[in-house]
C-alpha cells in the first residue's frame, strides 16, 4: 500500500523479501545495508531470536532518488522463513507493494522453496492479492556453494519449479558475496514503481 | 495498491494534531498506516527519533497485538500503551488502516491525553475519509 504524500512530494513503498528459512533474506539486506550505510540516516532494524534467526522482521529504509519530482522512500523488509512463524510472516506482508522471493539453490532445499512459494501465495490471498499480478522478482541464491562442492539446482529446474506460473524476472546470486544483490533490489524497486508511477501527476 | 493524501488533507491533519496534541506538551506524534508508512510526523523540536524505523516497529507491534486479540477471541485491542521511566508511548487505531503513535513524558496526564486523542481521531477520520470517497 504505497503512500503518496503530495505535500512533501514523497512516495513510500514497501518491498518484502520472502523465501524459505536460512535462504539468505537477511543476508541480502545486510549486504545492501553495508553498501548504503554511509548515506542513510538510520540503522537496519532486526528482530531476531537468540539463535540469530529472524523472529519478526528486518527493516531497512532508504531513499532512492526521485521520479516525476517525488522522492522515493523505499522500505525493505524480510520475513522469518521458518514454517512455524507464519502469523508474523503474514503481518509483515500487510500493505506490501513489491516482493523479492529468495530461493535456496542447494539441492536438498528444493522442496522448501516450493512450499515457501505456496505459503506466499496463500498469505497474499489473505490480503486479496493475486501473486501473478504482484510486482515480484526471484533470486536463486547461494550459487557460490557449488565451488565448495555442494550440489546445487540448475537454473532451469528452479525456473520450472518456481517461475513457470508467475514468470517474474529472476537472478542467480550469492548474497554472502554480494553477487547480484544490488541488481535484484534495483529490479524489485523499478518493477514496483512502474505501477505507482502512473498515479504521480 | 496505493493511496494519495492531498495538500489540504495533510495540512488539516497537521493542524489537528498540533492543536489537539502537541500543545499538551507531548514529545512527538506520528500518524502512520498499518503498512508502516509515515503520514504525518510532528515533534517538539528537541528530539530526533528514527521515525521510519519507529513506524515499521509500531505497525508490526500493533499487528502482533491484534493477532493475539483474535487468538483469545477478542475482535481487537484498539488501544495500546507502553510505560517507560521517563517516556511513554500510546498507540491508537484509527479506522482499519491507520495508527496514531503519541510519545510523551511523565509530565503529561495519560487520562487527559486519551481524551484529547479521542477528539482528534474524530477529525482525522473525517479528513481521511475524504480521500476514500474522492
Amino acid at each position: 500500500m504505497a503512500f503518496i504524500n503530495t505535500k512533501t512530494k514523497e512516495v513510500q513503498v514497501k518491498i518484502v523479501y520472502v523465501g524459505p528459512g536460512r535462504g539468505g533474506k537477511t543476508t541480502n539486506l545486510e549486504y545492501i545495508f553495508s553498501r548504503i550505510r554511509h548515506r542513510i540516516g538510520s540503522d537496519m532494524v532486526s528482530i531476531k531470536t537468540q539463535g540469530d534467526r529472524t523472529l519478526f522482521f528486518d527493516f531497512l529504509p532508504f531513499e532512492l532518488g526521485s521520479i516525476k519530482g517525488y522522492n522515493v522512500k523505499t522500505q525493505l523488509y524480510t520475513v522469518p522463513g521458518q514454517v512455524k512463524y507464519n502469523a508474523t510472516r503474514k503481518l509483515v506482508l500487510k500493505g506490501v507493494d513489491g516482493i523479492v522471493f529468495v530461493a535456496d539453490s542447494i539441492v536438498d532445499r528444493r522442496e522448501n522453496n516450493i512450499k515457501s512459494l505456496e505459503n506466499l501465495k496463500e498469505n497474499l490471498q489473505f490480503y486479496d492479492i493475486d501473486i501473478t499480478k504482484m510486482p515480484i522478482v526471484l533470486q536463486y541464491n547461494k550459487r557460490d556453494m557449488e565451488s565448495q562442492g555442494v550440489a546445487i539446482l540448475d537454473v532451469e529446474t528452479m525456473e520450472k519449479d518456481l517461475n513457470a506460473e508467475i514468470k517474474a524476472p529472476s537472478f542467480t546470486a550469492s548474497a554472502l558475496k554480494g553477487d547480484n544483490v544490488i541488481p535484484t533490489v534495483k529490479k524489485a524497486i523499478s518493477t514496483t514503481i512502474v505501477g505507482i508511477r502512473e498515479k504521480l501527476l | 495498491m496505493s493511496y494519495i493524501l492531498d495538500q489540504e488533507q495533510l495540512d488539516g491533519l497537521e493542524e489537528a494534531l498540533t492543536t489537539d496534541l502537541m500543545t499538551l506538551g507531548i514529545q512527538s506524534v506520528i500518524l502512520i498506516d498499518m503498512a508502516g508508512n509515515v503520514i504525518v510526523n510532528l515533534d517538539d523540536g528537541k528530539v530526533r527519533h528514527d521515525v521510519y524505523s519507529l513506524a515499521a516497529l509500531a505497525a508490526g507491534n500493533f499487528g502482533a497485538v491484534s493477532a493475539m486479540a483474535s487468538i483469545i477471541g477478542e475482535e481487537e485491542f484498539s488501544l495500546l500503551f507502553h510505560k517507560g521511566k521517563s517516556e511513554n508511548i500510546n498507540f491508537t487505531k484509527i479506522l482499519d488502516d491507520f495508527l496514531l503513535v503519541s510519545i510523551f513524558g511523565n509530565d503529561v496526564s495519560l487520562g487527559y491525553l486519551r481524551l484529547k486523542i479521542d477528539e482528534v481521531i474524530k477529525k482525522i477520520k473525517v479528513l481521511i475519509d475524504q480521500s476514500r470517497s474522492s
